[in-house]
Order: C-alpha cells, then structure tokens, then sequence
C-alpha cells in the first residue's frame, strides 16, 4: 500500500531532500511493520501450536506471545518509531520545537 | 450485601463529582476548544486521555471475562486491541496532526470531494453509535448489580452526567475528564487483581504470575466441560482467528473517536508520543486483563467445583438477581459450567459479570468491590464522551453547515455541536436500555465497519497522491456494505435468519476482508479515471514533514 511515487513531480525549491526524508521515513515502516506482523501474526497466530510445544515460566510459548509478549513489542516498536523519527527530523531540520522561534510558528491546515 | 451498596455509592457519587468539578473548570466557549481542545493537551495527558477513550465497557468489564471462557482464542481482542496502535502511529496520527483541522471526515473531505466527506460522516455516526450503545449499556449493568437500580434507570443516570459535561466542555472538558476516569479505572483493575496474584501465587505481579496456575487450569477446565484453556483454535478456526485480529488492529486504527484524538496535541511530534503514551495506559490494563481472565476462572471454578447446588458461594445469589449467573434447576451438584445458556450446563455464567464479580469471587472487602463499580462507570463513560463527540461534530461540522448553513458565526456552531450532542445522548439511552446483541459483540461491529471504511481511504489518501476522490467513494461504499451485508446475513437481528459462517468467517471477522475489498476497489477506480487536482497532490505532500525546514544542509 506504500507507494514511494518516484514518478511524481519533483516540488519547487530545491526540495529534493523531501524524497530522500520520505524514503527514510517508509524503510522505517516497513521494518517496523514486519516485526508487528511477525510477533502478532506470526508467533501469535499461524505458529502457534508448534510454539506451545516450548512452555516458560508455566507459559506455553505462542500462547504467551498471544496474550502478553506482542503487546510488549508493540509498545516498544512506537517507541522506537518515536526516537528514530525525532533524529531523522533534527538531520533533515524540520524537528518540531515546543517554544516556537523563527520558521516553526507555522499553524496546522496550511493546505 | 448493603455494605457492598453503600461503598459503591461512595465511590460513584465521589467520582462522578470530581468529573463535573473537571469539566466545569475546562468548559469551553470557541468551537477549536469544543472540537479539539484548541491543540493544546500535553503529551502524556492526551495519552491518558486516549486510554480512558479507547478503553471502553468491553475492555473492562467484557475482556477478561470473554478470556476466560475463549482461553487463548481471546486473544483475538488482546492483539487486536493493541496492535492497531502500531499502525496508528505510524500510518495516520502524525500525518492527520500536521494537516490540523477538526474531524475525519472533514480530512477525507479535502483530500478527496465533499462526496467522500458526507459518506465518512455518516460511516461516522453509524460507528459511534453502534459502539455507544454497548457503553450506556455497560453502564446500566453496573447500576443495577451494585446500587439494585433498574438497567433502566442506571443508564439514564449515566446519561445525565455524560450530559452535563460532554455538552458544556466538549473535547476541553472531555479529555480532562478522561484523565480523571483513567486514573479512576486503572486503579480500579489493578488494586483486585494484584490481590488476587498475590493470595493465588504468592507473587504480586499477574502478568508474571497467572503463567504458573495455568496447568491447574487446563486440567479443571476440562473436568468442568470445557477446552483446555491455552489450547488454540477451539472456538474458532485459525483463518478466523487472523481475520478477526486483524479486522479489530485495522478498526482500531480506523475509528474516528481515537483517531480525532491526535488532532488535540501540539505538534505532530507530540502525536507520535501521545501514541505511545496511549499504548502505554493501555497495556497496563491489557497485560492484566488475562492473567484477572485466569485466576478468576480459576477461583470460580475451584469454588463451584463438585458443590451441592444450595450450598454455593455468596455471590452466585447475588448475581443470579441479575439474571447473568443461573443455575440448572434440575442439578444437585456442580459438574459442569459454562458461559453459553444453551449449553445446558449445571451452572451458566455470563461473561461481561467476571470483572465486576472478581473481587467477589475472590473474598476481598466491600471497599474494593465498589472501587470496581466506580471503575466499570469511568470506562462506560468516558467512551461514550468521546463517541458522542464524534456523532455531534460529524452531524453538526460535516453535514448541517455543509448543506445547510454554510455561513454560520462561531456561537450558533457551538450551539449546534450541543444541540447534536444532547440529541445524540437521547437516542443512546434509548438504544442503550435496548440493545442488539452483547456488550463485546456489539462492540465488535463497530470495529469492522471502522475497518472497512476509514482505514483504508485515510492511508491511501496520506501515502498514494494518485488516490482520487472517485476511487476513495467507490472503495468506501463496496467495502462497507460488504462488510454489512455479510454482519446481516450470518446474524440474527432485525429479524433476519442466521446463515452459517462463509469459508468459517465470523461477522466479527469479515471487517479485515471488507478494508481489502475498500482499497483494491479504491485502487482500481482510482487508476481508472483521472489523477486528482495538483492542490491536493501539494496538501499530501505537506502533511507528509511536521515543520518548515530550518536548515537547508547543502542539497
């Protein structure tokens, strides 16, 4: 559903940096998405049974990924969407400050 | 009995106050107060105020009860409950913060046509409503068990305060509020079941600690009549079970009443955060509710196990009042129990009394059990604000001064966003002492139809420019009344016949399969007819950096 629109045009100014943001930002997803999938789908679903078969702590293991484990991950994959988006904004300069100073005091619904 | 009624009415009449004395202090007097609480809620603040939103009646009172009985098939409501957040964060919320106006459909609305704006805003009313009714409901269950009020009566109650501060405040006052009501219903969860882990296991951490009765479990559970508690698959095939997770992940990520939420933050940063912090609240309740699933099971089950019928714990009485806990006339002794009445079994319990009769169950004080009361109401309630919010700002914002007053001054905008709200409450408590089916169930609806409207238009509208107003319309109605039609066709409500389950997917599951049916629908047309205004293509393309670049770094 992602779509990187290489074949869009190009936006005015010198804004070539916005592809290479926008690149940056989707490869993020991805992953991330793919983890999410992976422990709540994947583990918690579709192998399930074969994991059961390895119990920890009282916990069969796909049950526990059900029911406790991919809701930790989730927690964590925000998180790390979080940090990461808040480098990625300071490198390409358009991190949000909370005191608005200079170009930042822009309003939403600018369009 | 009467010292469980007289903590409870402590509790309710303390906690309702505390939410009037909040809302009376934020009540708002401009329409971006009443909307989205003029942009202007702390990150952390906004995520309570999400978790109260988002955690409804189901989540408190229905989860963990509908755990118990599904065992590990319950975690259809556990994953998919909380892995919609995932892709809230990282699909829509910053991308919606930064574009900055007041609702969903007004976004879809500029993004697509004003067509795709009244489809959303009556998706919009139809979603709330369906889900509002399980919490004026859940609402009313707690009343009459706690306080012996009529279901009736409770529910009316609930409404009037739901009134009060929803119609005077709006978002303001509601997101503080919710605040309130998450501290009140987190306490609430946490206080029994740490109690509980703590006499069952010796070690007061239930997320830890409910591994190490699961055995014990499994071996009475069958003994009793029932699946082998951890065993997947046992209620519904797998193919089901992936449906109905990822019906709710993507319903979660649809429904207006959370997403609306993101738009009363400062900055798009801050949205991001507000995600996590809202995950965050959430998980506490929700990595507690199977291990409250667990135990409770456990303890009812130990203490009915092999019991002469007129010799049963206490609270088999008390809840047999309310008609949600019967016991087979026609039985000596407990052999069998189950939540399913037609099972016959020589004791049926409802799901939606686990949470609320645990402390019960488990022998713990009066105090406690009308702390659990005063819990169940804030989640009632504080979802329902925030539904009710979405119902007057979609019929007030996106269809009346669409259509017809295009002119109007901020104070009869405000005006009317009450008027709506107040109407939209009578209805409810109409619906409400009412309803369609059980609590979660009607709760479950809701989800699939958010899943198959919303979702898919807001993300094709945030990551594909080519996605124009034709395909996001067509994909929206397809994808819905597919999901409709099938909910009618394999229900049975407004008398229509049940027909069995298509390839075993259940109603609450064919939401997943409606949002796919939305965005190859949306797809198709899209690419069919012609691309969209170059305008829209630049508002995409903004929403897509949170701020004006500061420092041009060589490029």
């Amino acid at each position: 559903m992602a779509d990187t629109e290489d074949n869009s045009p190009e936006p005015p100014g010198g804004n070539g940096w916005r592809r290479e943001y926008w690149k940056k930002n989707l490869r993020l997803m991805v992953v991330l998405l793919a983890v999410w999938f992976a422990v709540s789908f994947g583990a918690g679903v579709l192998f399930v049974e074969q994991l059961n078969q390895i119990a920890i702590a009282g916990f069969p293991l796909g049950f526990w990924f059900a029911q406790q484990g991919s809701i930790y991950v989730f927690l964590l994959l925000i998180l790390v969407y979080c940090l990461y988006m808040d480098r990625l904004d300071k490198e390409f300069g358009v991190y949000e400050y909370d005191e608005p100073t200079g170009g930042t005091a822009e309003k939403g619904g600018e369009s | 009995m009467s010292d469980i009624q007289i903590w409870t009415t402590i509790f309710i009449v303390v906690t309702f106050g505390i939410y009037m004395t909040i809302a009376w202090r934020s009540r708002v007097k401009e329409t971006e107060g009443f909307y989205v609480a003029g942009h202007g809620v702390p990150t952390i603040a906004n995520g309570a105020a999400i978790g109260a939103d988002w955690m409804s009646a189901a989540s408190f009172i229905s989860m963990a009860g509908l755990i118990a009985f599904l065992g590990y098939d319950g975690s259809v409501y556990l994953m998919g409950w909380t892995g919609g957040f995932v892709l809230l964060a990282l699909l829509i919320a910053p991308y919606l913060r930064k574009w900055g106006k007041y609702t969903v459909p007004e976004f879809v609305g500029d993004r697509y046509s004003e067509l795709v704006r009244t489809i959303s805003a009556v998706a919009a009313v139809i979603v709330s409503f369906t889900y509002v009714v399980g919490q004026m409901n859940g609402g009313g269950i707690v009343f009459s068990r706690f306080l012996n009020i009529d279901i009736a009566y409770g529910v009316m109650i609930a409404a009037v305060v739901i009134f009060v501060y929803a119609v005077l405040g709006g978002m303001k006052s509601i997101t503080y509020t919710q605040v309130a009501q998450y501290t009140v219903l987190i306490i609430a969860y946490l206080i029994p079941a740490v109690a509980v882990a703590q006499t069952m296991t010796g070690l007061p951490i239930p997320q830890v600690s409910f591994g190490q009765i699961l055995d014990e479990l499994n071996v009475l559970s069958t003994e009793l009549g029932m699946q082998v508690f951890t065993d997947p698959f046992t209620s519904r095939p797998m193919v089901d079970i992936f449906l109905v997770t990822m019906a709710l992940m993507i319903g979660t990520a649809g429904l207006p009443h959370v997403i609306i939420r993101f738009y009363t933050t400062k900055t798009v940063r801050g949205s991001r955060y507000s995600a996590f912090w809202a995950l965050f609240f959430i998980a506490l309740l929700y990595t507690t509710a199977p291990a409250v699933g667990a135990f409770t099971k456990l303890n009812l089950l130990q203490g009915v196990n092999g019991t002469a019928t007129d010799n049963l714990p206490a609270w088999v009485n008390n809840w047999a009042q309310t008609g949600l806990v019967s016991v087979n006339q026609n039985a000596d002794v407990v052999n069998s129990v189950s939540n399913d009445p037609a099972a016959g079994a020589d004791l049926t319990v409802n799901n939606d009394i686990l949470v609320l009769a645990s402390p019960e169950i488990a022998g713990l004080p009066a105090p406690i059990i009308g702390l659990v009361a005063a819990g169940g109401m804030a989640a009632a309630m504080s979802t329902a604000a925030g539904l009710l919010l979405v119902i007057s700002s979609s019929v007030s914002h996106d269809i009346y001064f669409r259509y017809v007053r295009q002119t109007a001054g901020d104070q009869e905008r405000l005006l009317v966003g009450r008027i709506a709200m107040a109407a939209a409450i009578l209805v409810a408590v109409i619906a409400g002492i009412n309803p369609p089916a059980f609590v979660a169930q009607v709760v479950a609806f809701a989800f699939g139809m958010a899943a198959a409207s919303f979702f898919p238009a807001i993300v094709l509208g945030i990551f594909w420019k080519r996605c124009n107003a034709i395909g996001a319309a067509a994909g929206m109605i397809v994808g819905l009344s597919f999901t409709i039609v099938y909910m009618l066709y394999t229900l049975e409500v407004f008398g229509l016949a049940a027909h069995d389950y298509i390839l075993g997917v259940s109603p609450e599951g064919i939401g997943a399969v409606g949002a796919l049916v939305n965005a190859v629908v949306a797809v198709v047309v899209s690419l069919m007819t012609p691309p969209p205004a170059r305008h829209v293509s630049e508002m995409v393309e903004s929403i897509r950096y949170p701020a004006p670049r500061r420092v041009p770094s060589g490029d």
